[in-house]
C-alpha cells in the first residue's frame, strides 16, 4: 500500500459509500485515489487514462521521425522539446493511472501487445516537413479542445495531469501554426506542401474526437460521472469553429466543401468525416498502425538492459553504503 | 494486477518548491532504479520550464498516510473544539483592531 495507490473497492452496501461517492460527483468535487469508487468508475478511468498516456507515448514518433531532418537548428530544438513533452505527458498520465492500480510495465505490454489502444490519428505517416506544423496546429489544437474541460474531471490526479499538459499544449500549437506561417511566406513549392499537408490531416483530425454522439456506447456514462465534459460531437464543433478563422489568415483551404457560417446556429456546418475509415483505423487497419506499435516494442526490447543495468548499478551501490556504515 | 514494484523500478513520489517562500507540493510520482535517478528524472519530467526550485523524492512505499476515509473517527478531535477559532469569541464592534 502506497501513497498514491488504491486498495481494490469494497463492496458499497455497508454505510452508504455510493451515497457518499454519488454526492461528491454531485457537488463537482474530486474523487480522490484512496476513495471508495465504483469498480465501473475505476476501470472506465483506467482505460481512459491508459489510452490518453499510450496516445502521447505512440505520438512522439510521427514527429520524432523529422528530427533529424528539420530544416534549421532551431526547428530541431523546438521540435526536440515538443517530442520530450509528449514523453513527459505520457508519464504524468501514467503516473495518475498507478494512483488507481494499475501498473506502468503492465500498461506497457497491454499496448505493444496490441490489448489498449490509442488516439487514431497517429497512425498516419508524417510525409512533408509541413506535416510537423499541421500537426501542431490541428492535432494539437483538437487535443485542446479535448482536455481543456479534462482538467475539470472529477477524478483529482487526471484533472491536474491534465492541468500540466494543457499548459504546455499551448507551445506547441503556436510553434507548429507559426512553422506553418513561415512556409507560406516562402515558395510556391512550400505553400504547396502546406495545403497538402492540410488536405492529408483535416479529417482524420476531425475523427480525434471518436464517433458521433449517437454512435459513442460510453460517453453518458462517463458524462454521468464527470469524467467527461462534453460530448464528442460538441467538442467537434468546438474545434471547426475556432480553426476556421485560423485557416483563413494562414491562406489554405481546409478540404470540405460543405463547411461554411451558420448565421442561425452561430456555428459552421461542415461534412461528414469517413466513420468507416476511423474504425478501420482504430481496429488496427490504419497506414502505420504496425509501425507505430513495432517501433514501441522494439524501444522497450532494446530499452531492457539500461532498465537492468540501472538496478544492479543501484543496488551495488546500496550495498556499499551498508558496508561503509557497518565499517 | 500485477505489482510493479518487484517488476521494475520502485516508485517514487515528487514533490516540487516552485519558488522561495511556498512549501514543497506533491506533483506526481515516477519510477526510478534509485534516489539519484529519482531527482534526475524528476527534475527533467517535473520541471522543464523553471517550474521549481527544490525538489524531494521519496519512496512511495515509505510514505505512511491516514486512512482514506474522510469521516474516519481520526479527525474527531478537530471538529468539536469550536473554542479553536477565531469567530467563536464575541468582540463588541468598537473594540479597534482585533
Amino acid at each position: 500500500m502506497t501513497a498514491g495507490q488504491a486498495k481494490p473497492a469494497e463492496p458499497a452496501v455497508a454505510d452508504g459509500l455510493q451515497e457518499r461517492f454519488d454526492a461528491t460527483i454531485a457537488r463537482d468535487q474530486r474523487i480522490e485515489p484512496r476513495d471508495w469508487m465504483p469498480e465501473g468508475y475505476r476501470a472506465t478511468l483506467i482505460r481512459q487514462i491508459a489510452q490518453h498516456a499510450h496516445s502521447e507515448i505512440i505520438g512522439m514518433q510521427p514527429e520524432g521521425e523529422w528530427i533529424t531532418r528539420a530544416p534549421s537548428l532551431r526547428r530541431k530544438a523546438i521540435l526536440f522539446a515538443k517530442v520530450q513533452d509528449e514523453a513527459g505527458h505520457g508519464l504524468y498520465l501514467y503516473s495518475a493511472a498507478e494512483t488507481l492500480g494499475a501498473d506502468r510495465a503492465d500498461l506497457t505490454e497491454r499496448l505493444i501487445e496490441g490489448r489498449q489502444k490509442y488516439s487514431s490519428i497517429f497512425n498516419y505517416p508524417t510525409l512533408s516537413f509541413a506535416d510537423v506544423g499541421v500537426i501542431g496546429w490541428f492535432v494539437d489544437g483538437a487535443a485542446i479542445c479535448n482536455q481543456v474541460p479534462l482538467c475539470r474531471s472529477s477524478y483529482g490526479p487526471y484533472a491536474r495531469a491534465m492541468v500540466r499538459i494543457c499548459k504546455e499544449e499551448s507551445f506547441h500549437q503556436r510553434q507548429g501554426y507559426e512553422l506553418l506561417m513561415t512556409m507560406m511566406r516562402g515558395t510556391d513549392a512550400q505553400r504547396e506542401m502546406v495545403q497538402d499537408a492540410v488536405n492529408r490531416w483535416w479529417w482524420p483530425s476531425l475523427m480525434m474526437f471518436g464517433p458521433p454522439d449517437d454512435n459513442s456506447p460510453n460517453s453518458a456514462r462517463s458524462m454521468a460521472w464527470k469524467i467527461k465534459r462534453h460530448s464528442n460531437d460538441e467538442l467537434r464543433r468546438r474545434f471547426v469553429d475556432m480553426t476556421v478563422p485560423q485557416a483563413e489568415k494562414l491562406g489554405v483551404t481546409l478540404p470540405d466543401p460543405e463547411l461554411r457560417w451558420n448565421e442561425e446556429r452561430g456555428h459552421h456546418d461542415f461534412g461528414t468525416p469517413d466513420w468507416d475509415e476511423l474504425t478501420r483505423v482504430i481496429q488496427g487497419d490504419g497506414p502505420c498502425n504496425a509501425r507505430r506499435v513495432e517501433r514501441r516494442r522494439t524501444a522497450h526490447e532494446e530499452g531492457a538492459w539500461v532498465r537492468e543495468a540501472a538496478l544492479a548499478h543501484a543496488a551495488k551501490q546500496a550495498a556499499r553504503t551498508a558496508r561503509g556504515a557497518a565499517a | 494486477m500485477s505489482t510493479g514494484e518487484q517488476r521494475g523500478w520502485p516508485l517514487y513520489e515528487v514533490f516540487v518548491r516552485g519558488k522561495r517562500g511556498l512549501n514543497h507540493v506533491h506533483v506526481g510520482s515516477l519510477h526510478a532504479a534509485d534516489d539519484r535517478m529519482a531527482l534526475t528524472h524528476a527534475r527533467d519530467l517535473y520541471t522543464r520550464r523553471n517550474e521549481g526550485v527544490s525538489i524531494w523524492v521519496v519512496r512511495s512505499e515509505h510514505i505512511t498516510a491516514s486512512t482514506r476515509d474522510e469521516k474516519d473517527p481520526f479527525f474527531d478531535p478537530s471538529a468539536d473544539k469550536v473554542y479553536r477559532h477565531p469567530t467563536f469569541y464575541d468582540i463588541p464592534d468598537d473594540v479597534p483592531h482585533i
